[in-house]
């Protein structure tokens, strides 16, 4: 069928709740296309022939393939596109850093607005999820078990790959529910939990079993799993959940939260409902300390939980804020104040030990360094005090030590990443493949999604290759 | 879930539970601990594990009703079951290679202490032990002490059972009695541990103490179990419970220990109206 083309320079927007009202609730911010709206928007792809979209997308995704479908309104169709690279496309079309990746190289962002390509992905797996409800099939058992350590989008990406391959696979995850990031950390308002759930029971549905309450390396090690309990290969995909602080004074005041507990108290523990029995604190003036997704979200969650106002201070300026810029923009249009070129020097208390202010030095940018950001340099006597009564650390994160700690030949680099040989995810250990976070230090669900395919295919072919031998 | 086979109340408060989980058992140690969430919708609480037994797959914990997730976790029936159970968490407490110690517990510290105290017996350790109650009433595990220790006092704040006064008081005793002890074990309340430590500081006695953070996730993830030790920040689920008692600066982790009190006395108040029950 021809597709007429739709030459409107921008992207058809997002219909979205109202800034003000959606400050105070945990529902989700975009709502979402009509169908009519994503037809529109799928017409203005230019279906490239050298596809430079396809090139930014890590895992590869035939976007004008599925693209040209929408547009035909072949909504399940685009699905099946989707569904044979990514096994995620409803939270991806949500989270991905679009503007980096396939959008960033959209030929029609040369002159005016990318395709809005995440925006397409996601409304196609939502139109999935609402409208087509066939149960799959239970693939048939080749007779060989595979264990994966970790839920996150790395390990349930890697189960579901072999699971439809035939591998009887066990996931065991250390919180009681599974999801990882997808659950704990972003909160409701950018990725409803139904979405991640969904996903969740499609795996259950093909075999997979979820083992939760499983910490790992303490009440099991890779060593059993692999010996009296009988897994060929083992998926490491525990991800990078260790905060770091800044160790200035003050961090360990009342009310100086890491960006993971507080997210964790939030979303996990549903501290934003009224009759939540985990604790939140409180907060009327936050500052939050960071500048990626993870600082966003938690500048957001605090608003959302009351408070008035909210301070993301981050020692680079706007253009290096590692946030994806959605997230920035949904952050500006909800009130909260950015203090960009500052670096917090120490957090005072009062008499009871709460937080009441936080001093900050402002900075400059200078050389640039070993990343090729310019290195943020301080400006010496410009310190100045801001009154807060909450400090939320969001430094980044690495990988906890529980896996490596207890697996004897697993080798880790110097940031306790886990060492992986090529794209395949083979650690030092026979059998033992890892990917993710837990590789590449905190990265995008993406990379864990794309880790996680790679890791299965390397797996299966190990598990094959072994038993023809035999 | 995970099935309760044995519920015990050993004082009105205080409650012994035994939980089916063959995989901890199998793996616990002395020291170390759980974290537990009574019904679906629970805080997570970490518990240290007093007892296990792998044979029978089976891990005990001792708990004081305080707040609102201890009373829940008190309202469950023998054959009942707890949503979660998630173990064996922390690191062992380091037993080996003690020929003389002395472990001070104090309220429901005791529980957690015992198993350590224990595992020392079995090694072959001269154990003393001080344990230390508000009043008679309180009392609990001193049969299970006396067996594991050669030498055992009990102390009482107000002297209605044992001897009057603090567990500081019955340390200076027994080190002006002669003892000389190669380290000293010390688990209870924040604030007697900081008392324990500025005695054995003084005295010159190791002394190694075991932290009761308040805890989330117990798997490093959040860093909300964070102490100061030496001036460097550590995670007591992970890198600990146990740490050098004259390393940890104890103000920054006792203030912090009060953050949740007014949500906490909320709760406390609104589990109790829930579950009916008269709690002390
Ligand atoms: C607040 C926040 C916001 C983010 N926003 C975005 C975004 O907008 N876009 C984006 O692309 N990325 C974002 N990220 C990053 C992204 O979520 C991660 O890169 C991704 O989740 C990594 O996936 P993973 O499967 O490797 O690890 P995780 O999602 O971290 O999952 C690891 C799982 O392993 C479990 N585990 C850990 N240790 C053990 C053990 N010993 N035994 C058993 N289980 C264990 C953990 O409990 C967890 O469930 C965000 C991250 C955070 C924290
Ligand atoms: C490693 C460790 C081992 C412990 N072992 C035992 C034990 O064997 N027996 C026992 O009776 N108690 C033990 N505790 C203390 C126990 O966790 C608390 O009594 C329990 O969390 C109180 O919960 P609540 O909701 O009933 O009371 P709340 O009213 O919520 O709190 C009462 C007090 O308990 C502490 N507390 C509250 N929430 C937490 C939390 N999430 N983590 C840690 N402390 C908290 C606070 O100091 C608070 O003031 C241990 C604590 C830790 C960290
Ligand atoms: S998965 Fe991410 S990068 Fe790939 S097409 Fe979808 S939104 Fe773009
Ligand atoms: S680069 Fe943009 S216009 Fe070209 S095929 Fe990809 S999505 Fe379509
Ligand atoms: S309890 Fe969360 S890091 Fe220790």
């Amino acid at each position: 069928m021809a597709v007429q083309f739709n030459m409107d320079p921008k992207k058809c927007p997002m219909p979205s709740q109202d800034p003000h009202v959606r400050n105070h609730n945990f529902n989700e911010v975009a709502l979402g296309y009509t169908e009519e709206m994503a037809v529109g928007e799928a017409k203005r792809c230019l279906n490239c022939k050298n596809k430079p979209c396809v090139g930014g997308c890590p895992v590869g995704i035939d976007i004008p393939g599925f693209i040209h479908k929408v547009a035909e309104g072949d909504f399940e169709g685009a699905y099946q596109v989707l569904s044979s690279s990514s096994s995620l496309p409803a939270v991806c079309g949500r989270v991905c850093p679009q503007e980096t990746q396939c959008e960033g190289v959209c030929t029609r962002g040369i002159k005016g607005e990318s395709v809005g390509i995440g925006r397409l992905e996601r409304f196609v797996a939502d139109w999935h999820r609402e409208n087509v409800h066939t149960d799959p099939q239970m693939p048939v058992s080749n007779g060989h078990k595979v264990a994966v350590i970790g839920a996150g989008p790395s390990g349930l990406t890697c189960a579901g790959d072999l699971a439809k391959a035939g591998y009887k696979v066990t996931i065991y995850e250390a919180l009681h529910v599974a999801g990882g990031v997808l659950m704990y950390g972003i909160p409701e308002f950018r990725l409803p939990k139904d979405i991640v759930q969904n996903e969740i029971d499609g795996l259950k549905k093909i075999g997979v079993d979820i083992e939760t309450n499983m910490v790992m390396g303490k009440v099991l090690t890779i060593d059993e799993l692999m010996g009296e309990y009988g897994y060929e290969a083992v998926y490491v995909a525990s991800g990078a959940g260790l905060p770091r602080f800044m160790n200035i004074p003050g961090e360990g005041l009342k009310g100086v939260y890491s960006a993971n507990e507080y997210l964790t108290r939030t979303n996990l523990m549903k501290a934003y409902l009224p009759d939540s029995k985990t604790p939140i604190k409180k907060s009327k003036t936050v500052a939050v300390v960071g500048g990626g997704n993870v600082a966003m979200d938690a500048a957001r969650c605090a608003l959302r939980l009351g408070a008035e106002t909210v301070y993301i201070v981050y020692r680079r300026g706007k253009e290096e804020l590692p946030a994806r810029r959605e997230e920035v923009e949904h952050a500006e249009e909800e009130g909260i104040i950015f203090k960009l070129l500052c670096n917090p020097v120490h957090i005072d208390g009062d008499e009871n030990g709460n937080v009441k202010d936080i001093t900050c030095i402002r900075m400059e940018l200078g050389e640039p360094d070993a990343s090729g950001r310019r290195r943020p340099v301080e400006i010496p006597g410009s310190e100045f005090t801001l009154d807060v009564d909450t400090v939320i650390m969001a430094l980044g994160t690495s990988p906890n030590p529980l896996i490596r700690s207890t697996t004897p030949g697993l080798e880790t680099n110097k940031h306790g990443c886990i060492v992986t040989d090529g794209d395949d995810g083979l650690t030092s250990r026979e059998g033992v493949y890892a990917g993710g976070d837990a590789v590449t230090g905190a990265a995008t669900v993406i990379l864990a999604m794309g880790a996680g395919k790679h890791a299965a295919k390397a797996i299966d072919a190990y598990i094959q290759n072994k038993n023809k031998k035999a | 879930m995970f099935k309760i086979l044995k519920r015990k109340a050993l004082k009105p408060t205080v409650t012994e539970l035994v939980i089916e989980a063959p995989l901890i058992a199998k793996k616990a140690k002395p020291g170390q601990f759980i974290i537990v969430r009574p019904f679906e919708d629970s805080e997570r609480i970490p518990l240290t594990i007093s007892s296990y037994d792998p044979e029978e797959g089976s891990v005990s914990i001792i708990f004081q009703v305080v707040g609102g997730t201890t009373m829940e976790l008190n309202s469950l029936p023998e054959g009942g079951y707890v949503h979660d159970f998630v173990g064996p968490l922390g690191r062992a407490t380091e037993v080996e290679g003690l020929k003389k110690v002395l472990v001070v517990g104090g309220g429901v510290g005791c529980a957690i202490a015992l198993p350590i105290a224990q595992e020392l017996h079995r090694l072959g350790c001269e154990v003393h032990s001080v344990i230390g109650f508000r009043s008679k009433d309180l009392v609990i595990l001193e049969d299970e002490f006396a067996a594991c220790s050669q030498k055992m006092m009990v102390m009482t704040d107000d002297g209605s059972y044992g001897h009057k006064g603090v567990v500081t008081n019955a340390i200076e005793t027994l080190v002006a009695e002669g003892n000389q002890y190669d380290e000293v074990i010390t688990i209870g309340p924040l604030v007697m541990m900081k008392f324990v430590c500025l005695t054995t500081k003084k005295l010159g006695l190791k002394t190694v103490v075991s932290m009761s953070a308040i805890m989330v996730d117990g798997t490093g993830m959040c860093g909300g179990c964070r102490v100061s030790v030496g001036g460097k920040t550590k995670f007591a689920c992970v890198d600990g419970p146990d740490f050098d008692g004259h390393q940890v600066d104890w103000d920054e982790i006792i203030n912090r220990s009060g953050m949740y009190k007014d949500f906490e006395a909320h709760a406390r108040e609104a589990t109790c109206n829930l579950l009916n029950k008269e709690v002390q």
